[in-house]
């Protein structure tokens, strides 16, 4: 608990670059809950722009205020009991942005979005890109890149994932992939859509799924 | 912008529901006339919709804000929440309180006149819920031409009035701030509201609620207040507060050794000054009696169904009398509902006394919440 209130408080208030494509597949007046919400930075953004009905949850106080300050409801508390109260396919988009790789149990959430979510959004960093790899092979360490900036003593992430691994997932859960988005930041701080041997080079990845 | 007390205030009654025509009770019985002793703050603006309704907790008042005169040395109970600049801005909102009834600052209780004998109601006075304290108050506001408020708020007690609101006239109410509280009291509140009503009653003064010509039951009262306390209090505040920390040298008898002894005293002894005891009987009893869910034959869920407003619903971690996790039922039923709702966990040590207390994290909540919530509604309507 206390590693996922110490990652939210990192968002920062802009959108992410990376966040950006998640806007695009968002179709507008749709219904909308944010897992991990944090500041509400990408909730605010769509529903400014997509006019959505916009819900976060959120473990953290501050954030929370953040919240409420930009005009959005808000759930203070765990993402497992935050999903209790909602019926099967009753939201529009559920989305998880980094926020999988900080959970104890991500299996059972992706589930319990896919129950909720007509679809979900789910961003991960990619664990097999590149550099990663390369840290790992030739340097001996614990890798980190713009995506995973953490010590391995410090890192709130305690369950890294790769787009190969999350496409088994889904293959064995009875999880379509309608889209899978890999990215990989620029120099510049822009993002870059990664077209072919994504799990190679992308350093971030998006997913819109859905059950069945 | 510095904020600012609202300065010097002056309590108003409103008298309806006379003889000719008194309110149905909850109980099957009738009262009136019925007084409601009410303060307000700030103009209500021409269209009547700036108006903000604050409802007190089990002890409070209609005095929130500001002093009665010059020379009162204590401003209203939620001063620090109301004024000029202040969560609840009175240069902005137009903001009521009123006294529930039942009480006894200046609304229709068991100490005020029954009409019928020209004495003290005592114990005659008719058991009263919060259902009843609210429909008073509907009539309060609807006297002063306001149709829909745009936002009721309050805490512990208070806080049941405001979920009450919201299911009673649905249309009448924006938005709602139900604070350290609960949709039922639980079997553990009922208990301690049970004890307090114990001691009021064991005491011999009390004489069947026919005290009013003689001496009140003080030590009843007062042994009510304390037990009061220990719940508005928490393990951790009581170490801050308190420690082990002793009066003088260890006695050795029976007197006060410990501060947090002698601050229980000095907090019962007070009150007794202050407040009526068979007022804490009602009131205590018209809380034990409060279980929303009713409205929805036994599911809260479908009891807050018709409900309209958008809540921020707020807890403290260390509150023990209404936990977070019954404030979250609450929310859980408005979410199953499809509403719009904010639930914020306020990390506090003060226990239930937070809402009182917590004055910087509050505002920060209900300012936010007003302004866009607000400003959200009106997005909408417009755009519908």
């Amino acid at each position: 608990m206390q590693q996922r209130e110490n990652q939210s408080l990192q968002i920062e208030d802009h959108l992410p670059q990376e966040y950006h494509c998640i806007v695009e597949l968002v179709q507008p007046r749709s219904k909308v809950l944010d897992l991990g919400c944090g500041t509400g930075v990408l909730l605010k953004t769509l529903q400014m722009e997509k006019h959505v009905r916009a819900q976060g949850i959120e473990l953290n106080e501050e954030a929370i205020q953040a919240c409420v300050g930009k005009g959005l409801f808000v759930y203070h508390g765990d993402l497992d009991e935050g999903l209790a109260d909602f019926n099967d396919k009753s939201v529009d988009y559920v989305i998880a942005t980094n926020t999988l790789q900080v959970l104890h149990r991500p299996a059972v959430l992706i589930k319990e979005m896919a129950r909720v979510g007509k679809q979900c959004i789910i961003s991960v960093p990619n664990f097999a890109y590149w550099r990663i790899r390369m840290a790992l092979a030739f340097k001996g360490t614990m890798p980190k890149s713009g995506q995973i900036p953490y010590e391995w003593y410090d890192s709130p992430n305690i369950h890294h994932t790769t787009i190969e691994d999350f496409r088994r997932f889904c293959r064995q859960h009875n999880i379509t992939i309608r889209r899978e988005i890999g990215l990989r930041h620029m120099p510049d701080n822009t993002c870059k859509e990664v077209k072919h041997f994504k799990n190679m080079l992308s350093d971030y990845a998006v997913f819109l799924v859905q059950e069945g | 912008m510095i904020a600012g007390s609202v300065g010097i205030v002056e309590e108003k009654t409103f008298t309806f529901a006379e003889e000719s025509d008194p309110m149905l009770l909850e109980c099957g019985r009738t009262l009136g006339p019925i007084t409601l002793a009410y303060e307000t703050y700030g103009t209500l603006s021409a269209d009547k919709s700036n108006a903000i309704l604050i409802l007190h907790a089990l002890t409070g008042d209609a005095h929130v804000a500001g002093f009665h005169s010059e020379n009162e040395r204590k401003p209203g109970w939620w001063d620090t929440m109301v004024g000029p600049g202040k969560a609840f801005d009175t240069d902005k909102y137009f903001v009521i309180c009123s006294n529930v009834i039942g009480g006894c600052k200046g609304s229709s209780g068991p100490s005020s006149t029954n009409p019928e004998t020209g004495k003290p109601y005592g114990l005659s006075f008719p058991i009263v819920t919060i259902k009843d304290m609210v429909r008073a108050q509907k009539a309060l506001v609807e006297s002063l031409g306001i149709e829909q408020l745009c936002c009721v708020v309050g805490g512990s007690m208070g806080g049941m009035q405001v979920l009450q609101w919201a299911v009673s006239y649905p249309d009448a109410v924006r938005l709602a701030i139900p604070i350290a509280t609960t949709a039922r009291l639980s079997p553990q509140s009922i208990a301690f509201d049970a004890v307090g009503r114990q001691a009021i009653m064991m005491d011999p003064n009390w004489n069947n609620g026919d005290f009013y010509e003689s001496q009140p039951p003080a030590g009843g009262l007062s042994i009510a207040r304390m037990i009061g306390h220990i719940t508005y209090l928490s393990d951790q505040s009581m170490h801050q507060k308190f420690g082990r920390d002793l009066v003088g040298e260890q006695s050795y008898d029976f007197t006060t050794d410990f501060q947090v002894e002698s601050y229980l005293n000095y907090k019962g002894t007070t009150f007794v000054e202050r407040f009526d005891a068979n007022s804490y009987l009602y009131i205590t009893k018209a809380m034990d009696y409060f279980d929303l869910a009713q409205e929805g034959v036994g599911s809260l869920q479908r009891a807050l169904a018709g409900v309209t407003a958008s809540f921020l619903v707020i807890s403290f971690t260390s509150d023990w009398l209404f936990p977070p996790y019954q404030s979250k039922e609450i929310v859980s039923a408005l979410r199953r509902n499809n509403k719009d709702v904010s639930y914020a966990e306020i990390k506090s040590d003060y226990g239930h006394d937070a809402f009182l207390l917590e004055i910087d994290a509050l505002s920060q909540l209900i300012v936010n919440f007003l302004q866009y919530t607000d400003y959200q509604a009106e997005y909408h309507s417009a755009t519908a």
